[in-house]
């Protein structure tokens, strides 16, 4: 059954609410990335639940006029709209009051959901009765989608894929470096507000698959992973839009394939997975490579002090030290050196009085700076200078041992 | 209206929305200053894994394992969005945005994969509560409130509530200075000796208790709002931190008692049959308690200096 649905074998309207979910993941992954980067990710939780109050309107105006309520084109516009108010008065609060955004994007976001659960409870007692399954906006709900409704979400979210390869060069510049986007002339507020407006699109049609408590972890999860895999923007941008669409292609076949497990929960946790894996394993930030970088470090400190202990004849009292040492074949289990630890600790103690000596003196005072007592000291000076520096350690008469 | 009506059925949903609002208004106050708005929304978003977690170990919906549950897991989340922060190197508004999502939807998940057809465990109740029904059976009028018997079978959320909200007002009088010195300036408040890390998580953690115990009587979106909203207008009204806090419970009141009686009354008014959510209604007169601040109070601008009174 779920390598059924992970190959698209469940039929036509399963098969159509995967792709889409894919399209839509791939866009938010690729459009989160860029409100990450202006560090505005949770302006994105603001937007989705101010869609709540305007799903209610919507449903209540089509019923007053006589519809059946529950279209989704004109549940997602009215969804749209009440979202574009909430972004308008979050930027308004936050450019025109004191408030901090936070405070801005919380106060919107509780009001309005607030506004909309009002809104709910008033559908759930009018004459039109059925609340015509509302509430699968608040999780989102796939099983049962009609198929003019599964076709209207995949073409929206590849229109909005579309739409933010389209914007992608504009937007990159704008989050990554502002100052210079107003430099050469782009206008930077307009891009914003170009980001935002692909956020939306990205919350309003993802609202009936995730639901609007979830969909900002499709914004915001994505680009985080992605992060810890690439310092350069282009690359953060692709790997997140791609592990972005991986989250929802597997949490919807998923979904499809079991029927108690909802769609929008299963993405996320999918998303969840993904970014712990990273958080773990990812080369340069994640945090295994980061204790492995640590453990090293602490090995070349142990290592030196060692040696330079050996060089001084000095008893050595710290067991990881010895026991480093020992490894290396250093030094025996008494702490006795060996010919080879004599050499080293030999080569160590003229290290640390060459760096003594170029510490010393202004005319090494770049190379100087980068002493911290492991970097080898030929990786810094030349060997002629090298040379210039042990003669004159000969001249004060042999420190060497 | 009657006392014998309004004892029983109004009394206790609005005391209890009230002494919610408060208890989360004032470590709100702080944490709008410390533009820390949205820990509020984080908690009450992790407090669902929390108690499902802990209906799935005791099989009851009974007050402690709740509680506790969900207790340990707003800690969990506090620590964990610290960890992503510092391990991953991620501004704080994205962590708490990756884990707060992700444990709110385990707790989806769990709550979908379990079997809670029998008990009253479900995500609209964790959203949006049910403050109407908290109504005390055998009160017949204001007598009741002096008659032992009847205060017996008060509803447990109500002495619960008052007990939170004194240990809240509690915990922001005895802190006082330290709170609003490091609130203001970090730098200085460490300079004169004060803990400041361990006080911001302190703030945190009440901030955590005053939602966890919220939570079960009225859902989170109350909490998230009492949080925000209320200290945000409260700010537009005064540079003084005294008297933004007094603002501050004096809207927050305003919110639950407005918010109530427009929820249990007001449809009737213009002649609708039934209630609308009460916890909603207060969370939207909430707003526009702070739309009115953001637009017509005398210290809505930042930076300017106190008006010509």
């Amino acid at each position: 059954m779920i390598w059924e649905a992970l190959f698209l074998q469940l039929g036509y309207n399963a098969t159509l609410v995967t792709l889409g979910a894919t399209l839509l993941g791939m866009a938010a992954g690729v459009g989160g990335t860029f409100l990450f980067l202006r560090k505005r990710a949770l302006v994105s939780d603001a937007i989705s639940h101010a869609t709540l109050p305007g799903v209610a309107l919507a449903f209540m105006v089509m019923v007053s006029f006589g519809g059946d309520g529950r279209n989704l084109i004109g549940l997602l516009a009215g969804a749209a709209l009440s979202a574009g108010a909430g972004l308008l008065l979050v930027s308004w609060l936050s450019n025109r009051t004191r408030l901090a955004e936070d405070a801005a994007i919380g106060s919107v976001l509780s009001v309005f959901f607030g506004l909309g659960i009002v809104l709910l409870t008033v559908i759930q007692t009018m004459s039109a009765g059925r609340q015509a399954g509302l509430e699968d906006f608040l999780l989102g709900s796939t099983a049962g989608m009609l198929r003019s409704d599964a076709l209207i979400i995949a073409v929206a979210a590849a229109l909005t894929l579309a739409l933010v390869l389209l914007l992608r060069r504009p937007l990159t510049l704008a989050s990554f470096d502002p100052e210079y986007g107003t430099a050469i002339g782009q206008n930077v507020p307009r891009t914003d507000l170009a980001m935002m407006g692909l956020v939306l699109a990205v919350t309003v049609v993802g609202l009936k698959i995730v639901g609007l408590i979830l969909i900002v972890a499709l914004l915001i999860i994505p680009p985080v992973t992605a992060r810890f895999w690439s310092e350069r923007t282009d690359h953060v941008v692709l790997i997140s839009g791609t592990l972005g669409g991986i989250a929802a292609y597997i949490g919807a076949a998923l979904s499809a394939a079991q029927p108690n497990l909802p769609t929008g929960p299963i993405i996320v946790l999918v998303g969840f997975a993904l970014f712990a894996l990273s958080l773990l394993l990812a080369p340069g930030r994640g945090a295994l490579s980061a204790l492995l970088r640590h453990r090293r470090y602490q090995r070349r400190v142990h290592l030196r002090q060692g040696l330079l202990a050996l060089a001084h004849g000095q008893p050595i009292y710290e067991q990881r030290t010895l026991r480093l040492l020992r490894a290396e074949g250093y030094a025996l289990p008494d702490g006795v050196a060996t010919q080879a630890g004599r050499g080293r600790a030999a080569k160590a103690l003229r290290d640390e009085t060459r760096w003594q000596l170029i510490r010393s003196d202004p005319a090494y005072k770049a190379a100087a700076q980068q002493y911290d007592g492991l970097t080898p000291i030929e990786t810094v000076l030349t060997t002629d200078q090298i040379r210039e520096i042990d003669s004159r350690i000969d001249l004060r008469g042999g420190v060497m041992a | 209206m009657s006392g014998s009506e309004f004892v029983p059925l109004s009394l206790v949903p609005m005391l209890i929305g009230i002494f919610v609002a408060v208890a989360c208004a004032l470590p709100g106050n702080f944490l709008v200053l410390r533009r820390q708005a949205l820990i509020g929304d984080a908690i009450s978003h992790v407090v669902l894994p929390g108690i499902v977690v802990a209906f799935l170990l005791t099989g009851m919906v009974t007050t402690w394992p709740m509680l506790l549950g969900a207790a340990g897991a707003s800690i969990i989340a506090v620590l964990a969005i610290e960890g992503v922060r510092r391990l991953g190197k991620i501004e704080s508004g994205a962590a708490m945005g990756v884990i707060f999502t992700a444990m709110f939807a385990g707790g989806v998940l769990l709550l979908e994969q379990s079997d809670t057809s029998n008990v009253h465990l479900d995500v609209e109740h964790a959203l949006y509560g049910n403050l109407e029904s908290l109504i005390w059976l055998d009160a017949t009028g204001w007598a009741s409130l002096l008659d032992p018997e009847a205060l017996a079978t008060i509803p447990v959320e109500l002495p619960r509530m008052a007990v939170t909200l004194l240990f809240v007002a509690l915990f922001t009088a005895l802190f006082w200075r330290p709170l609003k010195i490091s609130t203001f300036d970090e730098g200085f408040a460490r300079t004169i000796g004060l803990k400041t890390g361990p006080l911001g998580l302190g703030l945190v953690i009440v901030a955590a208790i005053a939602a966890v115990a919220a939570f079960d009587a009225v859902g989170s979106i109350i909490v998230i709002a009492m949080f925000i909203c209320p200290p945000a207008a409260a700010r537009m009204m005064t540079n003084r931190l005294e008297h933004q806090i007094a603002w501050s419970v004096l809207f927050a009141t305003l919110a639950a008692v407005v918010g109530y009686v427009l929820a249990g009354y007001g449809p009737l008014w213009i002649g609708m049959r039934d209630s609308v959510s009460a916890a909603g209604m207060i969370a939207t007169v909430s707003g526009v308690i702070l739309g009115f601040a953001a637009v017509f109070g005398p210290h809505r601008h930042r930076g300017a200096a106190a008006p010509a009174a």
